[in-house]
């Protein structure tokens, strides 16, 4: 439930995106406005499902360690967005809200606000910590984890490629050109997780089970769009690679050592 | 990317296993100029050949399914791509334990070593699968794993050593141009290729390519789901592909098997989820290939639990995840067979599709003996794409068919089980008149014919003691002893039977006469108002059909055949049409109306409602002759299919149901029964030992084979002819008999009737062949109740083909003692024909 009374109980959760699962080329609708899913499946963003795993990984490790732990993990999206809430429950997550709202694509404003939504719904539920993708994976917005973590008053860092606990909060790591950044944030704080922190986990069988029975949350959203509008989408323009054969068998050796001398490779 | 030629001999679209295996053997067939097309990279061209489980089980119920796979993996092993791991098909039911005797008859009739096992076995082949659930396994050692991706890329550099093939990869069919009904040109991304010969190999799209040609091909695109489960520690271990036995968990409509570290589990439980051929996203749109689409978990959910009661341990190995799940995309056809052979529609348009893994060298080998010669070594009349008529290829039918078909792909599938969706498509005049009798209707070629009639149910009491009976439920499954008493009736008094489902065409002009020379092996040039029965053969002499040929007028002919042979028939016919004309070939199915009128008081029902003069003097048999019922028109023909005195009388449609109320009217007084297709497809049929087309007749055998050689060869040339003059000068390898089983008592002590598909065994239990490799199969089964006897057709090399012989049919692991009645074609019941010539 809370924190600091309770050290031994650790509660996360982690914030996900129901997102199309995209091919090389990605169709548009005909008013150009959105992705044309009609043939597509949908999934989680890469970051956020790194999210998950890292969620669960230390619900693990703390109980490991003689503590309990709770993974909850939340949705702003249409009923549908419940596939996805199965899936990060199949890979260990223990609970899921869906924050009911008519459309995946939500403006960050009623994104956060929604969001917030959720969490007023559990009111004695208090988070250590608060995951999200660093950004999504279709929109790409970066602002609704900084928008709940405003509202809350917490502390946020993204871009996460480490996160560990120690005695006064959080110790966090992410990548620079410089070098390695390292950040440390008492608790609760927000983390904006980015792809590469870990390797997410297939979901096992009997996880797929337990999530397939897992009772989920549903919470009214607040959709009342906020001041940021999808004008059109373009598809940027295909360069269609030209494929040339330097020859076969070892006579083709000189000409790929020339193909490597003017990459500057050798 | 190889820029496609300008011309080619053959254009072969798509380069799956099936369009590579075909190239490959029209080359090996010494075909040049064959150009490979495919829209996809290789060696992965992105269709279903590139996500199947690629494991096959030999054995298949249908003769023709097996033949094609058991070549098939011959190919396989020869191409060093098959890696044999063994299949175990589970029971965890009483049913499926008997379908799995069933199995068991059907690797005996076919050749292939299997064994039942128990539970105990089971676990001890594949030790980490739970047997509490199992109550026996049927054990294949044969059942392999193939790489039908290397195969392809073997076969394709076979064909290209041999300088005949050009293949063009990334390269996408945008049309097929036709000129005067035939195929010109294929149209591509790289330009445009003159070919007189295009063949569809196309997979899931193959609709979408045929209908550029302007013909619908029967398929669509369906879900078959599969996940890979791993890594598992047990299996890792292994280091190869495939350490244990592949199992099917048939109850379960499900499979399982090792795949590297992994265990991969496919379901064909799953509701069926069709696509449509337009709708398959691009290589480049999909998110892994075209024919691999998003998972749909919650289909795969109740599949999950039945594999961890079978698997509990090793899929809960801490660290197995779900590594990979798709909607993995298959072919479905309405009657779930391939798609083989010529369109009709587009001449020079072949098609080789709905192919499964299993079959795909076998079936590139088949066509192209088949595209060269005119015929195929093994009979394919089951897979042959001209067996659907207009109906059958419409969306949806397919859909409906399909989407009933999918759950049956592991199912207990009764040898006469009938379809349920798409029915009540084609109904005859006397449908109502039927439908009142209490008809109960059964389904061929679209046309509901009624089986047996349930008014006819107080017969069991009068022919009681004489009806045979059938206490197993299997057995009785889709029959009725009110069969048995139609039967009775009909013999003794007389029957209607409604064939309205005849196929019928006509033939007139003035080349007609010499056209259907060359077609059929009797000699049709009779006086008219005669008719003939005759064989059509392939051009290797086996049979394409038989039918019979009434001469209406020197220039006109009426051809009728079976109901469900008339797709294939009249596609065979229409592609013989001479091209300078001469000729009309119509068909008059849905013209005419038929109901027949047996037994001995025939005539007196005939006479009692025509004018016309049908005494034995007036009107004998074999001839054809114009009455009037009713005020109707009437072609009738002194003809019968079930031995007894009696007429085929053909009305004009909707004149049919007048034809049939006059009919039942004056039958009153003389007891006539309405008499199902039971009666004249079986009872009345096999104690006649008529042949029919599909059972006993198929193009693996040869009239004299089939004892239906006449005693003269006609001058004419005809298609067949050189291989049938072969066959009358050599003793047959294999002779058509009947035989009667002389103890139905089964293994656990009841009454069994075997079904046909069953092996044929010596007396002590050994399997028979002739020496063309052919085995000994029951074709027909069923009762002969003027006799008291269950009689089976079947082949038999000349060692058993002797009269008095006993053998013994293998029906659910049981061998029932039989005794061979009859060699050749002379009847068991009125060998003389006495009834009905008189």
């Amino acid at each position: 439930m809370s924190t600091t009374a309770e050290p031994e109980r650790r509660d996360v959760l982690v914030c996900i995106k129901r997102t199309p699962a995209v091919g090389a080329r990605i169709a548009l609708t005909d008013d150009g406005l959105a992705i044309d899913t009609r043939h597509l499946g949908f999934t989680m963003g890469p970051h956020e499902e790194c999210a998950v795993e890292e969620a669960v990984r230390i619900a693990e490790s703390h109980r490991a360690a003689g503590g309990t732990a709770r993974v909850t993990v939340l949705t702003v999206g249409p009923p549908d967005a419940a596939e996805q809430l199965r899936y990060a429950i199949s890979m260990g997550a223990d609970e899921g809200v869906l924050v009911e709202v008519p459309t995946e694509e939500l403006d960050p404003e009623p994104t956060a606000a929604s969001i917030l939504a959720g969490l007023r719904s559990a009111p004695d539920t208090r988070y250590d910590l608060l995951l999200f993708g660093t950004d999504s994976a279709v929109a790409g917005n970066a602002q609704a984890g900084i928008r709940v973590a405003c509202a809350l008053g917490l502390p946020m860092v993204a871009g996460v490629k480490g996160i560990r606990f120690d005695d006064s909060g959080l110790e966090l790591r992410r990548g620079t050109p410089a070098g390695i950044e390292i950040y440390r944030v008492p608790l609760p704080a927000a983390v904006g997780v980015k792809e590469g922190i870990n390797v997410p986990r297939y979901p096992a069988v009997t996880g797929r089970m337990r999530a397939r029975k897992a009772p989920l949350r549903t919470v009214p959203g607040e959709p009342a769009a906020g001041g940021l509008r999808t004008v059109a989408l373009r598809r940027p323009r295909e360069d269609r690679p030209e494929t040339v054969v330097l020859g076969s068998g070892a006579a083709a050796a000189p000409a790929v050592v020339d193909v490597l001398a003017e990459l500057g490779v050798v | 990317m190889t820029t496609p030629p300008d011309r080619a001999d053959v254009v072969v679209i798509g380069a799956g296993i099936v369009g590579n295996s075909l190239a490959y053997h029209l080359a090996e067939r010494g075909q040049r100029g064959i150009v490979l097309l495919d829209k996809g990279p290789l060696p992965d061209p992105g269709g279903s050949t590139g996500h199947a489980s690629n494991f096959i089980f030999p054995v298949d119920h249908s003769q023709e399914i097996t033949a094609l796979t058991l070549d098939s993996m011959r190919q396989y092993e020869k191409f060093g791509t098959l890696t044999t791991c063994g299949g175990i098909e589970i029971a965890r039911t009483r049913e499926r334990v008997e379908e799995l005797h069933r199995r068991m008859s059907s690797a005996c009739a076919w050749g292939v070593a299997a064994e039942l096992i128990p539970p105990g076995e089971v676990a001890r082949r594949v030790p980490f699968l739970d047997p509490s659930p199992v109550l026996a396994g049927f054990w294949t050692p044969s059942v392999g794993v193939v790489d039908p991706l290397r195969t392809g890329a073997l076969m394709r550099e076979r064909a290209q050593e041999l300088d005949a093939l050009t293949v063009c990869a990334s390269t996408e069919v945008l049309g097929i141009d036709t000129a005067d009904g035939r195929v010109a040109r294929v149209r591509t991304d790289a330009g445009d290729i003159e070919t007189g010969t295009v063949v569809v190999a196309c997979g899931v799209w193959s609709p979408r390519i045929a209908r550029m040609a302007g013909v619908a091909l029967p398929l669509t695109p369906a879900v078959h789901q599969m996940i890979d489960v791993g890594p598992i520690p047990e299996l890792e271990r292994t280091r190869c592909e495939i350490a244990y036995p592949i199992v099917r968990d048939m109850d379960a409509l499900m499979y399982e098997r090792q795949s590297g570290p992994d265990l991969e589990i496919g379901s064909y439980a799953h509701r069926p989820i069709l696509h449509e051929p337009d709708e398959i996203p691009s290589i480049a749109a999909a998110a892994l290939s075209p024919t691999q689409l998003p998972f749909t978990e919650e289909d795969f959910d109740p599949q999950l639990e039945q594999a961890l009661e079978l698997f509990p341990e090793i899929l809960s190995r801490p660290g197995a995840g779900i590594r990979h799940a798709i909607n993995g995309l298959l072919s479905l056809t309405p009657d779930g067979a391939p798609l083989l052979g010529p369109v009709p529609g587009a001449d020079g348009l072949w098609s080789a599709a709905a192919v499964w893994i299993k079959e795909g060298p076998g079936v590139g080998r088949m066509l192209a003996e088949w595209m060269t010669e005119g015929v195929a070594e093994i009979d394919l009349h089951g897979a042959d794409v001209a067996r659907f008529g207009p109906h059958q290829r419409t969306p949806a039918h397919v859909r409906a068919r399909a989407s009933e078909g999918f759950n049956k792909t592991y199912g207990i599938v009764h040898p006469r089980e009938q379809w349920a969706g798409d029915r009540d498509r084609r109904l005859s005049p006397f449908h109502a008149a039927e439908t009142g009798l209490g008809a109960v209707f059964f389904e061929t070629g679209g046309w509901e014919r009624p089986q047996w009639y349930e008014s006819n149910v107080g017969l069991l009491d009068e022919f009681a003691g004489r009806i045979s009976h059938r206490p197993h439920e299997w057995d009785a499954r889709w029959w009725s002893p009110i069969i048995d008493a139609e039967h009775l009736a009909m013999r003794e008094r007389v029957a209607m039977i409604d064939l309205s489902a005849f196929t019928q065409f006509e033939v007139a002009g003035p080349g007609a006469c010499g056209y259907l020379q060359q077609l059929v092996v009797a000699d049709v040039d009779k006086p008219v108002g005669r008719m003939v029965y005759t064989p059509v053969l392939a051009p290797n002499g086996g049979f394409r059909s038989d039918l019979t040929v009434v001469r209406l007028a020197p220039d006109r002919f009426r051809m009728i055949t079976g109901a469900a042979d008339g797709p294939r028939d009249l596609a065979w016919f229409d592609a013989h049409l001479p091209a300078g004309g001469g000729v009309v070939l119509t068909e008059v199915t849905s013209a005419v109306c038929t109901v027949g009128v047996w037994g001995p008081r025939a005539r007196d029902l005939l006479a009692s409602v025509t004018p016309d003069d049908v005494s034995a003097e007036g009107f004998p048999f074999g001839r054809a002759k114009w009455i009037t019922i009713a005020g109707s028109p009437v072609l009738a023909l002194r003809v019968s299919y079930v031995g007894d005195l009696g007429w085929e009388l053909h009305a004009p449609f909707e004149q049919g149901r007048r034809l049939w109320d006059e009919l039942w009217a004056a039958g009153g007084p003389l007891g006539v029964v309405p008499a199902g297709i039971g009666v004249y497809g079986t009872t009345g049929r096999l104690e006649k030992g008529y042949r029919l087309m599909g059972a006993e007749l198929d193009s693996e055998h040869d009239p004299v084979e089939a004892g239906l050689a006449l005693p003269r060869v006609k001058a004419a040339d005809f298609v067949g002819k050189d291989a049938y003059l072969r066959a009358r000068e050599q003793a047959p390898a294999a002779t058509m008999c009947t035989l009667a089983v002389d103890d139905h008592t089964g293994a656990d002590g009841t009454h069994r009737v075997p079904q046909s598909g069953e092996p044929i065994v010596t007396a002590d239990g050994a399997r028979i062949v002739d020496r063309r490799g052919r085995p000994s199969v029951v074709t027909t089964a069923g009762a002969a109740p003027s006799l008291g006897r269950h009689l089976l057709m079947a082949y038999l090399p000349p060692e058993r083909a002797v009269e008095g012989a006993r053998l013994a049919v293998r029906y659910l692991g049981h061998d029932h003692p039989v005794t061979v009645l009859r060699v050749g074609r002379r009847p068991v019941f009125d060998p003389d024909d006495t009834r009905m010539r008189g």
